[in-house]
């Protein structure tokens, strides 16, 4: 009886004290996600308002026309340099390489979780993690010394062209739009599957008729993410895309993209000079898409419907 | 002499080396409700899903032995399974209706076959609700997403769905143990009114269910048929002790 009571006591303090140490960690705890969250939100915030503030300076201080800016490919670095081609250009690499990226994507996403699953399993989703990681510049690299002198052979110019900055790109976007289609598909349940093949659906149809449908939403997503990376990518585009001024005639011509022109022009311009701001205005562009890019990928993932 | 949708002879199922059926023996006679009872685990799934050759699809798995579907051996390799599954349409568990439109759902077996014709999918869809006695209920909003539906619905749906491809013999893998009991009560009943039409194979946990609402019951145990009879012997005079024992409860 006596050996009872002490026991409920001891049991007791045993509680009451973890009890108040498991506070003390949960507090901690707490401060550590709050304080990085915050960290999080202030750094986005501060580059926000740095580049929206160094970027509008362009248009405020050396009274550059937005609409010329925005309209004209004239790039002098003066105030009345336009940014068209960059633009366009930027848009062209990332919509081409999604032209490539998207089917190879997504069709070796189907092969990996549908048709192949063991094979896909043990080989391709770990060669596609190993492509994942792999920093642009060497894909860079790869490109300069295999795509552009086989495109210079058999394709014709130089070889720096769009559409070498469509393949090099369109590759490098590759193991995203794949890895995320994948895990999209896989993501389907089996009930839905198991109801199409009761149906008397093929595995063709069933993929076609069943799973891309119910996955659409996710492969979007994964598509408009590959283009998020192309339209940021600098590198690798920047060492086969030629970098020439002026709008390109044809997908063999030389151009250049936003990022490209960036990294090339700002170590020869003076701080406080209009060319200077001119780059500060791209990066505000950059900055502007990749938050529509995010807009967009919002607004496609909240249509998920299984 | 009674026709038979199906003849089944010296069925044996593996699924890797273990083995879930064992020598099963049964015919199904047309246009009745056949239940299938035993305890979980006995191989009431597996058989069905041989029926219609769904079990081939499990990684692993050998069938051997004779299943004739209408006189055809459907496990030669000259019977596409496809086809087969055309003609035999399967209900599960949980309600599956694909994420589209009540349409949609129902009009995807045909669609699967190639019609196109908008008139033929619009019969086709109405005449397959209103017998699967749920048009009432949808007919304002058959563009809808059928996942908004309550589960007795999506299930009738699912009935819909496979009573669309003009099936002879419908499959059904304990087809009301997720819904409530008015909806259990409206699956019932329509089981009834089906086999008018269909070969109704019913699995199910629910004894008074399958006393309810088939003509033949077979009792399955450890992926032997144990006793397989009319509904009205087996639960009222069945043969074997085992059967007496897991339909008045004390096992399983
Ligand atoms: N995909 C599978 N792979 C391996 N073994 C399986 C598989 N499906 C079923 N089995 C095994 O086969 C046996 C029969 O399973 P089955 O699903 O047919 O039982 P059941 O009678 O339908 O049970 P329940 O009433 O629980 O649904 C079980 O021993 C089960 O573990
Ligand atoms: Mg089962």
């Amino acid at each position: 009886m006596e050996n009872a009571q002490k026991s409920e006591t001891n049991n007791h303090r045993l509680l009451k004290k973890n009890g108040s140490s498991s506070k003390k960690n949960e507090k901690r705890g707490k401060a550590l996600v709050y304080s990085s969250a915050a960290i999080v939100i202030i750094a986005t915030l501060a580059i926000t308002l740095f580049l929206g503030y160094k970027g509008i300076r362009t248009f405020f201080v050396f009274d550059v026309s937005v609409w010329n800016f925005l309209t004209t490919t004239d790039w002098d670095g003066t105030e009345n340099s336009g940014a068209f081609s960059f633009i366009f250009g930027s848009f062209a690499v990332t919509f081409l390489a999604a032209l490539v990226a998207a089917p190879l994507g997504i069709g070796s996403a189907i092969f990996m979780t549908e048709i192949a699953k063991k094979w896909g399993q043990k080989v391709l989703q770990p060669v596609i993690e190993i492509l994942v990681g792999i920093p642009s510049v060497v894909y860079g690299l790869i490109g300069v010394t295999v795509i552009v002198p086989l495109l210079r052979d058999n394709v014709g110019g130089l070889g720096f062209s769009l559409l070498a900055g469509m393949i090099v790109v369109g590759v490098m976007i590759l193991p995203t739009i794949t890895s995320i289609s994948a895990d999209a598909i896989k993501a389907i349940p089996q009930d839905i599957k198991d109801a199409s093949y009761g149906l008397g659906a093929t595995r063709w149809q069933t993929i076609y008729k069943v799973i891309i449908p119910a996955a659409l939403p996710s492969l979007m997503t994964a598509i408009v993410l590959g283009m998020a990376r192309a339209f940021g990518e600098a590198l690798a585009v920047q060492m086969v895309i030629g970098n020439v001024k002026g709008l390109p005639e044809s997908i063999t011509d030389q151009a250049a993209t936003l990022t490209s022109i960036i990294t090339l022009d700002m170590p020869h311009t003076t701080y406080g000079s209009v060319h200077n701001s001119l780059l500060w205005s791209l990066g505000l562009f950059l900055l502007i898409m990749s938050y529509v890019f995010i807009i967009i990928i919002r607004f496609v993932s909240s249509r998920r419907k299984v | 002499m009674e026709k038979h949708s199906y003849e089944v002879e010296n069925l044996n199922l593996w699924y890797g080396s273990s083995q879930a059926l064992h020598e099963v023996k049964m015919d199904i006679p047309s246009n009745q409700v056949t239940a299938i009872i035993g305890p979980s685990g006995c191989g009431k799934s597996t058989f069905l899903k041989a029926l219609n050759r769904m079990v081939e699809m499990v990684p692993g798995v050998k069938v051997a032995g004779n299943i004739k579907y209408n006189g055809d051996d459907i496990l030669s390799s000259k019977y596409h399974p496809e086809e087969l599954r055309t003609k035999v349409g399967m209900v599960f568990q949980h309600p599956n209706p694909f994420p589209k439109s009540i349409y949609d759902n129902v009009a995807f077996g045909a669609r699967v076959k190639g019609i196109r014709k908008k008139a033929v999918l619009d019969e086709m869809v109405e005449k397959s609700l209103k017998r699967a006695a749920i048009w009432d209920e949808v007919k304002d909003r058959l563009n809808k997403n059928a996942m908004g539906l309550s589960g007795g619905q999506q299930q009738r749906i699912c009935i819909a769905r496979a009573i669309a491809n003009e099936p002879d013999v419908v499959l059904m893998d304990e087809p009301t143990s997720a819904l409530d009991p008015i909806s259990t009560l409206r699956v019932e009943e329509l089981i009834q009114q089906l086999k008018e039409h269909y070969t109704i194979v019913v699995v199910t946990h629910n004894m008074q269910q399958a006393s309810r609402i088939s003509d033949r019951t077979a009792f399955f145990l450890n992926g032997e048929i144990i006793e397989y009879d009319n509904t009205d012997q087996i639960f009222s005079n069945p043969r074997d002790r085992r059967t007496e024992d897991y339909i008045s409860g004390r096992f399983g």
